[in-house]
């Protein structure tokens, strides 16, 4: 009974080893670089991570197969190596000693992608599988392009100078305008106003009614002519 | 009761504010982008700071002279370029109007510069800057082939901004961005220049001041970056051997010609507006030191950039081959450092060589960093945009960058609208009464409709005709003519009067031999040079094809016939004004002497002017 069961346990470990082995079928090779995405805050890789990543793809399978399955000890990992990178293989319990296809595994990680990644603080970049391409994010579009409302309003504030440059321009101009005309109606009022002297006009005064004054009369001069 | 007083004859032209606007203007106009984006371009490829020996011979002998003579012209004169070449001697109006005529052929291609400008501008207020990242193809699986193929910031600049055609006879369609910064570039232009000097005397205070701010902010930063050293190392370590290339003197020659923006006609309206006695030697001699001294000051901040840019590329290259042997070879992280490259480089090589070679691993070196050098547009809008992504806080970067460079455009489109604006004044085209206003408005609408077609596709290629042909040749002769003109026409003794009228001092050995033999005689050579140089190849420009094999090269393409045409065309149309008036004139002399009621007009002097 001992031996059977040792046997048995013996034939596993072969099949194990032959299902799991780099470039094997339906194998995928994981790069991790932990030092890279954490710096000082970085952990070191051993058992115990390899189990959270085992129950990761074992969940990742459930959850895309959406039946209870998969175990963790269908997922397989070997050759791991100092850089940290392995290669790993999932196993279907149902039928004897055959891996999950690889294409339903990467479809399984291209799910979960995300809570993989969060499970160990990793990005894309840092956890890497190769050959199961991530598809890109697309860039954040608002809706309307930022630079057209910069333009917006850069080309108001030049709208605005050059609207009060040429309207102050305007006002100067019709000030000077009025400021010209004024005085020539000034000319004219000063002109009007010479002939009343004292509320009397000048022409009552060449009347015989009044005496010259010598003192005044010798300053017709000071009077343009009209 | 007296009327208001008469107003004095001089009171009718507008003046300066103050001493310190013009000196302002003058610089303004002077320094532009060329200070930024060719001098340390030069001073790198030709010898780091032995060029700086040829660069201030041809200051002393070429730059100053030649500034102070046109200082001097306007300043005597009081009138705008076509006006006093007139009254110096109607043989040599066409001086006067060849100057015009570059003026307007610049104004009309330099405002595009400057919308590129402001295109950058208003996308730095973005997170991301859009030219850090490529954008996703159609199907989202990866990156835009032809971005992906060159480099984000080529795509920015080639497709998103320029939209570039592959060839310059496919013109492409009007680019709606580009023509609305277009209209905003030249609102700007008319808002600053409304009503002339009036508007653009307050608005160089700002213009050519926040320059000089922003070139300290970057000076300051970019000496913390690292790499820095190595890139300032690199622009000053003279290399004397360079010194027996003619073509570095001829590079040195026109770079101090073109810098100092002379034979626009635009220096001679600046110093118009001046009061008759103003020291304008003192002036000329400060212009060119700053404009000289400007240059030297924008390179290390540049060179400290190109030196991080350059660094930082080395380090990228580096880290790359080191993933590429860490992943091979399953190495842990971090056990190869860029320190120790080499070291491992050499240990693997010697007991995995061909694994090694399979990697297809860059040599990396920084030397091969450095030498990329680039000017022009290519400075500002590749090398630079790169550079700025690679810094904390880049949209910051890259606003101030952006600002200071269409702060100092902006300076250098007044003296060039000045150029074009004074004449027209004078000419009398238009009634007193109409509003300046008005007329700056018109200049600008017409200048914008015709720059409409720089925004085309093939619109960068036909600036780059201009920048060529209609910038360079002609001022040459034009210069060479005013000289000849000044020295020989009006006679240097005349001259020599007037100017010791304006300034108070006698005019020393300095200027009389620069003037009589030196500055003609240099302007000479180098105009003999540059057209030989030009003419050595057939004239040829780089394109940007995406279906080039060479592709992400610029591919080389030689000039069809009728663009060759035109480039004929635009050099020679300022330069042939000024034998063609001269000729104009003789013949109107000739009739006009067998006429006896002829009286010859009195003789001309720039103290009578003023009386």
């Amino acid at each position: 009974m001992l031996r059977a069961l040792l046997l048995t346990l013996f034939v596993v470990a072969i099949a194990h080893a032959e299902l799991c082995k780099p470039d094997a079928q339906n194998a995928f090779k994981v790069r991790i670089s932990i030092k890279t995405a954490l710096g000082d805050n970085a952990y070191a890789w051993d058992a115990n991570e390899e189990y959270l990543f085992k129950a990761m793809v074992a969940f990742a399978m459930r959850r895309y197969s959406s039946k209870s399955t998969t175990q963790i000890s269908n997922v397989l990992l070997c050759n791991v190596t100092d850089r940290v990178s392995f290669w790993f293989v999932v196993t279907d319990s149902s039928k004897n000693v055959t891996t999950v296809p690889g294409s339903e595994v990467e479809a399984a990680i291209r799910m979960n992608r995300n809570r993989i990644n969060s499970a160990f603080l990793l990005s894309d970049k840092t956890l890497q599988f190769l050959k199961i391409t991530s598809t890109l994010s697309p860039p954040v579009e608002p809706s309307t392009p930022a630079w057209l409302i910069v333009f917006g309003v850069v080309l108001c504030l030049i709208v605005a100078g050059i609207a009060f440059l040429v309207v102050s321009g305007i006002q100067k101009r019709k000030k000077k305008n009025k400021e010209s005309t004024e005085r020539e109606n000034l000319e004219e009022k000063v002109e009007v106003t010479v002939t009343l002297e004292n509320g009397i006009p000048c022409e009552a005064l060449d009347l015989k009614s009044g005496h010259i004054n010598g003192v005044f009369a010798a300053d017709d001069e000071r009077f343009t002519s009209l | 009761l007296s009327a208001a007083a008469e107003i004095p004859k001089e009171d009718d032209r507008p003046k300066w504010d103050n001493k310190f606007q013009y000196i302002l203007s003058c610089i303004g106009f002077a320094v532009g982008l060329g200070n930024v984006w060719r001098f340390p371009y030069l001073c790198q490829i030709h010898g780091g700071g032995a060029f700086l020996i040829p660069y201030f011979i041809a200051l002393l002998f070429e730059g100053i002279p030649l500034l102070h003579l046109e200082l001097a012209l306007g300043q005597c004169l009081r009138k705008g370029s076509i006006g006093a070449w007139n009254t110096i001697s109607p043989y040599l109006g066409g001086i006067g109007i060849g100057s015009w005529v570059v003026s307007v052929l610049v104004s009309l291609y330099y405002n595009t510069v400057l919308t590129w400008v402001m295109w950058y501008f208003i996308n730095s207020f973005q997170e991301p800057l859009p030219w850090s990242v490529c954008p996703l193809n159609e199907n989202r699986t990866g990156f835009n082939k032809e971005c992906h193929e060159s480099t984000a910031v080529n795509y920015f600049w080639y497709r998103k901004t320029l939209n570039i055609t592959p060839d310059i006879t496919e013109s492409g369609t009007l680019q709606w961005w580009l023509i609305l910064c277009l209209a905003a570039s030249w609102a700007i232009v008319y808002l600053c220049t409304i009503r002339g000097i009036e508007t653009t005397g307050k608005a160089i205070y700002v213009t050519a001041i926040f320059p000089y701010l922003v070139l300290t902010i970057f000076l300051i930063q970019g000496l913390t970056l690292p790499g820095a050293t190595d890139g300032l190392i690199y622009l000053f370590t003279p290399n004397l051997n360079t010194l027996k290339n003619p073509r570095v003197w001829l590079d040195a020659a026109t770079q101090i010609f073109f810098s100092l923006s002379l034979a626009f006609g635009g220096l001679i309206a600046f110093s118009s507006y001046n009061p008759p006695k103003n020291d304008c030697e003192k002036d000329a001699v400060t212009v060119a030191i700053v404009n000289s001294m400007t240059s030297l000051y924008a390179s290390i901040p540049v060179f400290s950039v190109l030196g991080f840019k350059a660094t930082t590329a080395y380090w990228d290259c580096l880290d790359r081959n080191i993933i590429s042997i860490i992943n091979e070879f399953d190495l842990p992280e971090e056990s190869i450092m860029r320190e120790n490259y080499t070291s491992w480089i050499s240990l693997l090589n010697s007991s995995y060589p061909e694994k090694i070679a399979g990697l297809k691993l860059k040599s990396c070196d920084l030397q091969e960093f450095l030498d990329q050098s680039v000017s022009g547009t290519g400075l500002a809008f590749i090398v630079f945009t790169q550079a700025i992504i690679l810094m904390p806080g880049s949209q910051a970067w890259a606003i101030l960058f952006f600002i200071m460079l269409f702060s100092l455009g902006l300076s250098s489109m007044f003296g060039n609208i000045e150029g074009v604006f004074t004449p027209l004044l004078e000419l009398q085209i238009v009634s007193k009464s109409t509003p300046k206003e008005l007329l700056s408005g018109i200049i600008c609408l017409i200048s914008f409709s015709i720059a409409l077609c720089f925004t085309l596709g093939s619109g960068s290629y036909w600036i780059d005709i201009f920048d060529r042909y209609a910038g360079s040749v002609p001022l040459l002769v034009i210069a060479f003519f005013e000289v000849i003109g000044v020295v020989y026409i009006y006679k240097i003794k005349r001259f020599s009067k007037d100017v010791k009228w304006m300034t108070g001092r006698k005019l020393n050995l300095y200027w009389q031999i620069t003037w009589r033999f030196i500055s003609p005689l240099l302007l000479l050579i180098v105009f003999m040079a540059f057209v030989t140089l030009q003419m050595q190849k057939p004239p040829s420009y780089t394109a940007w094809n995406p279906k080039y094999e060479g592709f992400p090269m610029k591919e080389e393409k030689v000039y069809p016939p009728w663009v060759q045409a035109i480039c004929v065309l635009l050099a020679a149309l300022p330069s042939v004004c000024v034998p063609l008036v001269a000729l104009f004139h003789l013949i109107k002399q000739k009739r006009r002497s067998k006429d006896p009621s002829f009286v010859t007009p009195e003789v001309f002097s720039c103290q009578g002017a003023n009386s």
